[in-house]
């Protein structure tokens, strides 16, 4: 297996740069510049006024230190907050800059309609800004509202107010309140009671501009008895610096509802010397508020350097459902802290944990995860399974997973295991025929079966594909 | 078809084979018997090529070109079968994902289009039908939650799979229930082609009232000490090994 050991530079296919023509504000992060954010997109005064709050919450707090994460300081005023591709006029395709036309292509993200794989609505982010969210009319002839953040403040501004932040406080979190304060699109949902969205929602964001930060807000509401399946996906250039994303998902199931929310991380990781990559510290969490309603997380985190992240659900309406699936594979020099939070607060309350954790090169990855069953709940189960699979010496696997439980009816199962490659494995396969590579690809992707069964089909595809061309870095 | 000559292997510094001299030719089958550690599992590790073990003098010739200096996927792809003794699991890994992997590993190197899956679900149907095996089998993950007598079959299917000039099998009866063995045996004397050969390696004489061989030879610490005919395995269940083993201590 002494192949396996060296590391090499992974195949980072999205790792261009597109030369866009920019508007930048300049770098640094005061109080004038959360002004200045909110100014530039004309928002209403209560918006800003919630921003200058979340700034002043922030300013009190510390960077938190608990993960598992060797995080190297981050300068905060030597980061751009703000940067768009100029606007043209008029907003059909024929005024987006080619070049950013061209940058989507080549990400597999057409923007043209009649190009887009068939029964997928994209909204496309690109450093600060929202640039084309497809099927719009389509989507509104159901009352499906799918826009950006900054299009949804000014035409839906009750739906905002009434669901933004409800789920994640400004004062949750250091990089919440970062992302409060400083946040310049991202995408907006709503489905109204009853209608089952047809096709899938999803965002693409890229990271594009130097020294640039990306900071999103996505909302997702689904209301009595809707259902939505919502994928993201990312990417970045490479370079050598450390580039911030922090962001924050918020999802709102009332009763009977369904969310699906799927995605497949591919920040750019940095080189195999742990060199640049997207320091990705993000808050993600459901309420499932409504009576029986569903909120369902997969992940495939194969990207950034640095990964903090932990969708959660808060469970409280009764007999509510939160699912938590994940693969966080890393390489090289990753690290990623990632695992979720269920707060069972309704009664007969269900959650179910898969955590999968690959390790490969240098890097180090740990699973957190909380179970906590408040008083009120009775009748709760819980299972989690943590599985950790380590390839080569040098990497590490960690999990910390925490039981809270304040109500003795509850079923809590947890399940965890640690493995390595086997060497008995891989001469398995080699005596069958199949090359080391392609062994160590084929006994990843079992590994992994259970979480990417539940991807929609193109991007079980996509993260299958994704998970192979990590291992190339590790299996020389 | 497979010439070894002076084979010598050890592992962790430790001496297992001494000098193996062994023939094979198209359309034999050879059992190879011994008492437990005298180095026959070794021997089949050692054809495979599994790096644990360290060849240190000898050669071996398969097909006139130089074993040894071969990959494992590489003998694998030019023929060399292993029926492991203890099959590997890889959970999540249906047994058919595996196989159409394995199949057109070999197809490519030897130059072939991969098969189309409707041609390759057609022959893993055919093929589970020469060895009776479970299709259904092909859809769970390799190996894993088997019973013992399933992964056993399941190493015949792949034999069946892949059409191997030579296939070793490792202690292949191990485990097995009368009714197993007799599947096993069937399908591996069903596969038996002029242009192929079998290396059985075997404790017991039983699987050979299945399989008969053309030639037995005994192990016995590391060196090949005896050879004959079908007859000495029905000599070496009523008498043992120590007849054979005494003159070999005592030389």
């Amino acid at each position: 297996m002494d192949e396996i050991l060296e590391g090499r530079d992974p195949e980072y296919k999205y790792g261009f740069t597109s030369d866009l023509d920019m508007e930048y504000f300049p770098k640094g992060l005061s109080e004038e510049t959360v002004r200045m954010i909110s100014l530039r997109k004309g928002e209403p005064e209560w918006l800003l006024e919630f921003r200058l709050a979340a700034f002043a919450v922030w300013k009190s707090m510390k960077m938190p230190d608990w993960a598992h994460l060797n995080v190297p300081p981050i300068d905060f005023d030597d980061i751009t907050y703000f940067a768009a591709p100029k606007k043209r006029e008029g907003k059909s395709l024929d005024d987006i800059d080619p070049e950013l036309l061209k940058t989507f292509d080549k990400l597999g993200i057409p923007l043209e309609e009649q190009k887009v794989l068939a029964g997928v609505a994209v909204d496309a982010v690109i450093d600060s800004v929202s640039v084309k969210t497809t099927f719009r009319d389509e989507l509104s002839k159901k009352g499906i509202i799918f826009c950006s953040f900054s299009e949804a403040v000014k035409e839906y501004p009750d739906l905002v107010r009434k669901y933004m932040a409800k789920v994640v406080p400004p004062s949750d979190n250091y990089f919440a309140a970062l992302n409060s304060a400083v946040f310049s699109d991202g995408s907006f949902c709503y489905i109204p009671q009853g209608v089952r969205c047809p096709m899938e929602l999803s965002t693409y964001f890229r990271i594009n501009a130097a020294g640039t930060g990306q900071f999103e807000r996505t909302l997702i509401v689904a209301d009595k008895g809707a259902y939505v399946s919502y994928l993201e996906g990312c990417t970045a250039p490479m370079r050598d610096e450390n580039q911030l994303h922090a962001a924050i998902v918020e999802i709102i199931a009332e009763e009977d509802a369904e969310v699906k929310y799927s995605t497949v991380q591919n920040w750019y990781p940095g080189d195999k010397e742990g060199l640049g990559g997207v320091f990705n510290f993000v808050t993600k969490r459901g309420l499932c508020r409504g009576d029986r309603s569903r909120i369902s997380w997969t992940q495939v985190e194969t990207g950034s350097a640095i990964t903090w992240k932990y969708p959660s659900c808060i469970l409280k309406g009764d007999d509510s459902y939160g699912e938590f699936y994940s693969v966080a594979m890393t390489g090289n020099r990753q690290q990623a802290d990632t695992g979720t939070k269920m707060i069972h607060i309704g009664k007969r309350s269900k959650s179910r944990i898969v955590s999968k954790g690959i390790s490969a090169g240098r890097s180090q990855n740990s699973y957190r995860g909380m179970v906590k069953v408040m008083p009120s709940a009775e009748g709760v189960r819980n299972f989690s399974q943590c599985d950790s699979l380590l390839i080569g010496p040098d990497c590490g696997a960690h999990t910390f997973p925490l039981i809270d439980a304040a109500n003795s009816s509850a079923v809590i199962e947890h399940e965890a295991t640690t493995s390595k490659i086997g060497e008995d494995q891989l001469f398995y396969c080699n005596q069958r025929g199949i090359p080391t590579e392609d062994a160590v690809g084929l006994i990843v992707n079992g590994y992994a079966r259970e979480v990417l069964d539940k991807l929609p089909m193109e991007f079980a595809v996509e993260a299958q594909k994704l998970l192979a061309i990590t291992l190339e870095g590790s299996v020389g | 078809m497979l010439e070894i000559k002076g084979l010598k292997a050890s592992v962790e510094g430790k001496e297992i084979l001494k000098g193996i001299d062994l023939k094979v030719e198209a359309g034999q089958v050879h059992a190879i018997m011994g008492p437990n550690g005298s180095g026959k599992s070794t021997l089949a590790s050692v054809l495979a090529g599994r790096d644990k073990f360290e060849v240190t003098g000898g050669s071996v010739m398969f097909e006139g070109r130089d074993l040894l200096a071969m990959s494992v996927e590489q003998r694998a792809c030019e023929g060399v079968f292993l029926g492991f003794q203890y099959p590997v699991e890889i959970p999540g890994v249906s047994m058919a994902n595996f196989m159409k992997l394995a199949v057109n590993q070999k197809r490519k190197y030897n130059g072939q289009e991969p098969l189309s899956a409707a041609a390759f679900l057609k022959m893993m149907r055919s093929k589970s039908e020469v060895v009776e095996i479970d299709a259904a089998l092909t859809s769970r993950s390799v190996n894993e939650g088997f019973s013992g007598g399933e992964k056993k079959r399941n190493e015949i299917f792949q034999m069946a799979m892949l059409e191997p000039k030579l296939s070793i099998l490792d202690e292949t009866d191990s485990g097995l229930d009368i009714d197993a063995l007799r599947v096993v045996a069937t399908g591996v004397t069903k596969l038996k082609r002029p242009d192929n050969a079998t290396i059985v390696i075997t404790h017991y004489q039983r699987l050979l009232d299945y399989i008969v061989p053309d030639f037995v030879h005994v192990l016995y610490k590391g060196r090949i000490i005896h050879t004959g005919t079908k007859e000495l395995a029905l000599e070496l269940e009523s008498r043992g090994y120590d007849w054979l083993i005494k003159d070999y201590d005592n030389e």
